[in-house]
């Protein structure tokens, strides 16, 4: 199949960006392929040609490791529901197809060249509370703590997270909502989990504030480009879990690190 | 070059509690006196940091992804092996230690074996505190499942996304470090060069991939947790970014590295489509619980499987190993494949493919329970080959996924050079020469969370005192300049094939002389085609960009060149080793039914090669491997 690309092009943090058109290099593509192995193909071209290749995230190419991700036509991961941009394949367009393709956008989640983003901004999410502090060895037998398989299903569906920021990229306030839900409500849902609780949802929520996303108007973008499908009934349970922890504790917020 | 391998003296049962006890203890105010740097941020990787940050030490730690939640291990599928023994089916720490070491062909060590089976149920503790959400029975207790190779049900599991669970547990435990300042972590970072300063390792120069700048960092150990090397074969499993230029560059500064030809073949991969794939993605080993594996039983039968008539049908796993069918261990099951796709009896476009077959299972169970067991799986499935699996039979094919060999490490996990740590798939690890299911991420977080945190106390127990040295020693000095130099040289060649075409080049090589079969004459023949690669390699890549900026070509160079060299150790290593074992099947030493024949008499040890200069050939050692408590005897799984 022959395709025509817009491709966001951006050389570094500061510098202006453009769309670039590749039609010849764009030609000839398998639809057995996957989205990034086109890209692949069009980066082979450029540089055989001298050009600089299209600089984009990418490692598992499993749909796990949460590092791909670009806006294809507007839809972060492209037209597929539930699907990584690794994992589409290009027999989900048609031939002859134009697709736009650009990176997040959100001012939490700086470009830093063409495709790729900084979203260093969920890594401090998590730093701030997002685990269960325990120390190495020693831990409790396993099976001391009985974990009713419901719980441990509900705590499983939203650990699923892969982080990759489609719903913050999806979201028309580039709100990180899904992201802070999943991370937080997995551990919120386990009796291991629940000494932190308060603790865990205002710092996380705090740190996300701070990191410059927007907040959760409830418009269910997220939901809908998740590859994972994660489900907004998360925010939801976090809401709830932010609005008793700050009731409950307000000092809670002020302490970090020593947790007694 | 000496191998010693430390291991303690005393009955095999008591020598980790033993040596814990005989190792030098850190005073607590002494602990943060202390330097280390990680690289990696896997399992074993992400484990060891957070461990170590926690008891007190000063952390800094690497990785290339853009956050450390994104390592290879996140795409583990299946699981983790304890011996906890929840379903009273006669597992024991004995029973684990027992299936590793016959498993592993009688190619690993004892003790190491021994020590990964008994911290194994804390593992499960540990991961359990932290909140990795494990199957549960309606109970609430933990649930189990059997895996390949295994008889008893031994492996916990999280869907099928263990790995990524397990490994978020760890990057938590990392993340709770960075939080508290104990830990610096510099994500988007690839190591360049181990710095050795009187012998020990004293630091690492890395590459900053955001801002292309070299940086120096010291510290007084570093622990390289690096991951596999199975991208020497192009087409793998791993991660596109997974390479072996940590190890490398070790192994150039001094570092032994140890039986690089053990390389896993993992039997039930999507096959490949065609030249423009860039990589392979497993099929979670859960399915062989169910599915059953076939081929046709004419050479060149090419209907659609619906039109093969049952008697027509070779269930080839079944007929061979009626004790263990489709569970056969991986190496056993990988060559079983390629043995009939070379007959002529492979299925697909290009012949090399096998079916894994559900019809029965479904017809047994039903699509529902079917669905609930696999489902993911089979989406992923068809959405890769626009096959609908539960009408027509998966196909597949073996693939490059796991490797064995990797730095020599002794007891402590302390490689030839002082005060270089070396865990996880980047060790010559526990397995052997072949690996069982679920077996690589229980021995990563045992080198992260129960074994280094003593073993590298011990070490800066026994130095005490360390030189203050800075970045601006001379040692630094040159290993900052041999990085720029080689970034000047990929940059400055003007050639005309892109690092890409030189690895799927090198890919074909390693993959049809040194892959599932290895022969003399083959191997010979990939020692006179690598060095010309590598001599290609250095005249016609291109390189376009810049230094000083996001390069991913210059990165992926990097890569390619280091993958060059370790493909041609590989290949010396296999030749050397003439008999087969676990995954080295040399084709030339098999018995009359086409099984690995082992030679206990001469191979019975491990192979450690030494680097001795750009143009010098290696130096092989060997640590000769003792068998007390398991009598050497012939792996049959018939």
């Amino acid at each position: 199949m022959d395709l025509t690309l817009h491709v966001w092009r951006q050389k570094n943090r500061k510098a202006a960006g453009e769309f670039v058109t590749y039609r010849e290099e764009a030609r000839g593509i398998s639809t057995d392929m996957s989205f990034l192995e086109m890209l692949d193909v069009v980066n082979e071209r450029l540089i055989k040609s001298g050009r600089e290749p299209i600089a984009f995230d990418h490692d598992c190419r499993e749909g796990i490791c949460g590092q791909c991700g670009v806006v294809i036509n507007g839809s972060p991961h492209g037209p597929r529901r539930a699907t990584t941009a690794c994992q589409l394949h290009m027999r989900s367009f048609s031939d002859g197809a134009e697709l736009t393709i650009e990176p997040w956008r959100a001012s939490a989640f700086p470009v830093i060249k063409d495709l790729m983003v900084d979203r260093g901004a969920f890594d401090r999410i998590v730093a701030a509370g997002g685990f269960i502090s325990v120390r190495t060895g020693n831990a409790p037998e396993a099976n001391d703590v009985a974990v009713a398989k419901d719980d441990a299903d509900l705590a499983m569906d939203a650990a699923a997270c892969i982080g990759c920021g489609a719903c913050v990229a999806a979201c028309p306030n580039a709100s990180a909502m899904l992201f802070v839900a999943a991370k937080a409500e997995h551990l919120n849902l386990l009796p291991q989990g629940a000494p932190e609780k308060d603790r865990r949802v205002l710092a996380m929520i705090d740190q996300a504030d701070g990191e410059g996303f927007g907040n959760c108007t409830n418009h269910g973008e997220c939901e809908a480009v998740c590859p994972k499908e994660i489900s907004m009934g998360f925010i939801a349970r976090l809401n709830r879990d932010y609005r008793r922890a700050s009731m409950r504790q307000p000092r809670a917020a002020a302490t970090s690190g020593g947790a007694g | 070059m000496e191998l010693n391998s430390n291991v303690p003296p005393g009955p095999l049962e008591t020598k980790w509690t033993q040596h814990k006890f005989d190792m030098k203890l850190v005073n607590p105010a002494n602990k943060r006196k202390y330097s280390v740097i990680v690289v990696g941020t896997g399992l074993a990787g992400g484990s060891a940091a957070a461990s170590l940050a926690e008891l007190g030490y000063q952390v800094t730690c690497f990785c290339y992804q853009d956050s450390p939640r994104r390592a290879h291990s996140i795409a583990a599928q299946g699981g983790i092996n304890a011996a906890k023994n929840y379903q009273n089916d006669g597992d024991s720490v004995h029973r684990l230690f027992y299936d590793t070491i016959k498993g592993g062909d009688f190619r690993a060590r004892e003790a190491n074996v021994h020590r990964l089976a008994e911290v194994s149920v804390n593992i499960i503790d540990q991961c359990v505190a932290q909140g990795v959400p494990f199957a549960r029975e309606y109970s609430g207790l933990l649930a189990n499942r059997s895996f390949g190779g295994a008889q008893v049900s031994r492996t916990f599991y999280a869907r099928g996304q263990t790995g990524q669970q397990l490994l978020l547990g760890a990057y938590q435990a990392l993340e709770r470090q960075v939080g508290l300042g104990t830990v610096k972590m510099h994500s988007r970072h690839e190591m360049q060069q181990l710095v050795v300063v009187d012998g020990k390792a004293r630091g690492v120069v890395v590459r900053d991939l955001e801002t292309g700048e070299t940086e120096s960092h010291v510290a007084d150990a570093v622990i390289l947790a690096t991951g596999g090397y199975g991208t020497v074969f192009y087409l793998a499993t791993y991660a596109k970014g997974a390479n072996c230029t940590a190890i490398w560059r070790a192994y150039k500064k001094g570092a032994a590295f140890a039986n690089p030809c053990y390389t896993q073949i993992h039997p039930t991969c999507i096959p490949v489509t065609g030249d423009h794939q860039s990589k392979l993605t497993l099929m979670s080993e859960s399915l062989r619980n169910d599915g059953r594996i076939w081929v046709p039983k004419a050479n060149g039968d090419k209907r659609p499987p619906d039109q093969i008539p049952e008697s027509e049908r070779d269930y080839y796993l079944e007929r061979k190993y009626p004790a263990f069918g489709n569970l056969s261990p991986r190496d056993i099951s990988s060559r079983a494949a390629k043995e009939v796709c070379d007959e002529g009896r492979g299925v697909g476009k290009t012949g090399f493919g096998v079916y894994l077959d559900f019809a029965d299972a479904i017809d047994r169970l039903g699509v529902d329970l079917i669905r609930e067991r696999y489902g993911n799986l089979f989406d992923m499935y068809e959405r890769i080959t626009d096959e609908d699996p539960y009408k027509i039979p998966m196909r597949i094919y073996p693939a490059s996924h796991y490797t064995m060999g990797g730095l020599w490490v002794d007891y402590n996990l302390m490689s030839s050079v002082e005060g270089l740590f070396v865990l996880g798939e980047a060790n010559f690890s526990d397995h052997g020469a072949n690996r069982l299911g679920a077996s690589a991420l229980m021995q990563g977080l045992a080198d992260g969370y129960f074994v280094i945190p003593y073993t590298l106390g011990n070490y800066f127990g026994t130095v005490r005192a360390f030189d203050k040295i800075g970045v601006d020693h001379p040692a630094f000095k040159q290993a900052e300049a041999e990085v720029a130099e080689r970034s000047r040289r990929l940059l400055g060649n003007k050639g005309d094939k892109t690092p890409d075409d030189f690895h799927r080049e090198l890919g074909r090589i390693m993959w049809n002389y040194c892959g599932m079969g290895r022969t003399e004459e083959g191997l010979k023949k990939a020692l006179v085609e690598l060095p010309a690669l590598k001599q290609e390699f250095w005249k016609r890549v291109r390189v376009p960009g810049e230094n000083g900026e996001i390069n991913q070509s210059l990165e992926k160079a990097g890569r390619v060149a280091d993958l060059i060299e370790l493909g041609d150790l590989l290949c010396r290593d296999a030749l050397e080793r003439r008999e087969s074992c676990g995954a080295h099947f040399r084709e030339e030493y098999q018995t009359p039914d086409h099984e690995a024949l082992r030679d206990d008499e001469n191979f019975c040890h491990v192979a450690a090669w030494e680097y001795t200069g750009e143009d010098a050939p290696p130096v092989r050692h060997v640590e000769p491997l003792s068998f007390e408590n398991i009598h050497l005897q012939t792996r049959s799984y018939k």
